[in-house]
């Protein structure tokens, strides 16, 4: 089983960035080094949609030098759904650009948002545990 | 002339695991050209079948979208970085 390792003070920023954007899908990136998370990068929601998400390609550019100039890279992406479980949908799945990435769902769904992390391979998810430092 | 090409991970594997690629060419589509028939692994990776960029990859020139530039026609300078990023993209439907 994989894991995702993050401070709360990362699980505290994609939370907020969710509330944020609230009633609209929240997206950013993770940087790291595999397994270890070591930053966030909130990105535009080229969509504007409560039901679906595209990541801002030039955000995405960004965090990518970003991790980079910092001896990282990015190892995953998180998105929220206002309305729905902390679990990918089908279009999640159908989406999912990387099989080494991890997948982080932030669900405002009750009154405690839920964080979740996956692992999505060959249409396949597999949750993770996520451990906070 | 060798223009930088650097490649997310998802497609690393096709290039012996390199995150940084040099390829000839004068223009994107050329230089995706080069980097094909040095890496073949990569050739349907982000070119499709019918010869244009897939939906599902974004190619930056420096910092600018070849989409709103000449896409693969787009001309490349010596000293220029392309980049070469995953669309990420989802929704709770
Ligand atoms: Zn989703």
């Amino acid at each position: 089983m994989g894991v995702l390792k993050i401070s709360r003070e990362l699980i505290t920023r994609m939370i907020s960035h969710a509330l944020d954007e609230y009633p609209l899908e929240a997206c950013g990136l993770l940087g790291g080094d595999a397994e270890l998370a070591k930053e966030v990068y909130p990105a535009r929601n080229d969509a504007a949609s409560a039901r679906v998400y595209t990541l801002n390609p030039l955000d995405h550019l960004k965090a990518d030098r970003a991790a980079e100039a910092t001896g990282h890279e990015i190892i995953g992406v998180y998105h929220s759904h206002t309305h729905s479980e902390a679990y990918p949908s089908q279009t999640d799945v159908a989406q999912a650009p990387d099989p080494s990435w991890h997948y982080v769902l932030v669900s405002l769904k009750r009154t405690q948002p839920v964080v979740r992390s996956y692992r999505i391979v060959a249409g396949t998810i597999v949750e993770e545990d996520v451990v906070e430092l | 002339m060798a223009v930088e090409i650097r490649i997310p991970t998802v497609l690393r594997p096709a290039v012996a695991g390199q995150s940084v690629v040099k390829a000839e060419g004068g223009t994107i589509g050329e230089l995706l050209g080069s980097l094909a028939r040095e890496y073949p692994a990569i050739a349907g990776q982000v070119i499709g079948s019918d010869g244009a960029m897939h939906r599902f990859v974004n190619i930056y020139l420096n910092d600018d979208d070849v989409r709103y530039l000449g896409k693969l026609d787009t001309k490349v300078a010596e000293g220029d970085v392309v980049s070469i990023l995953p669309a990420v993209a989802g929704g709770s439907d």
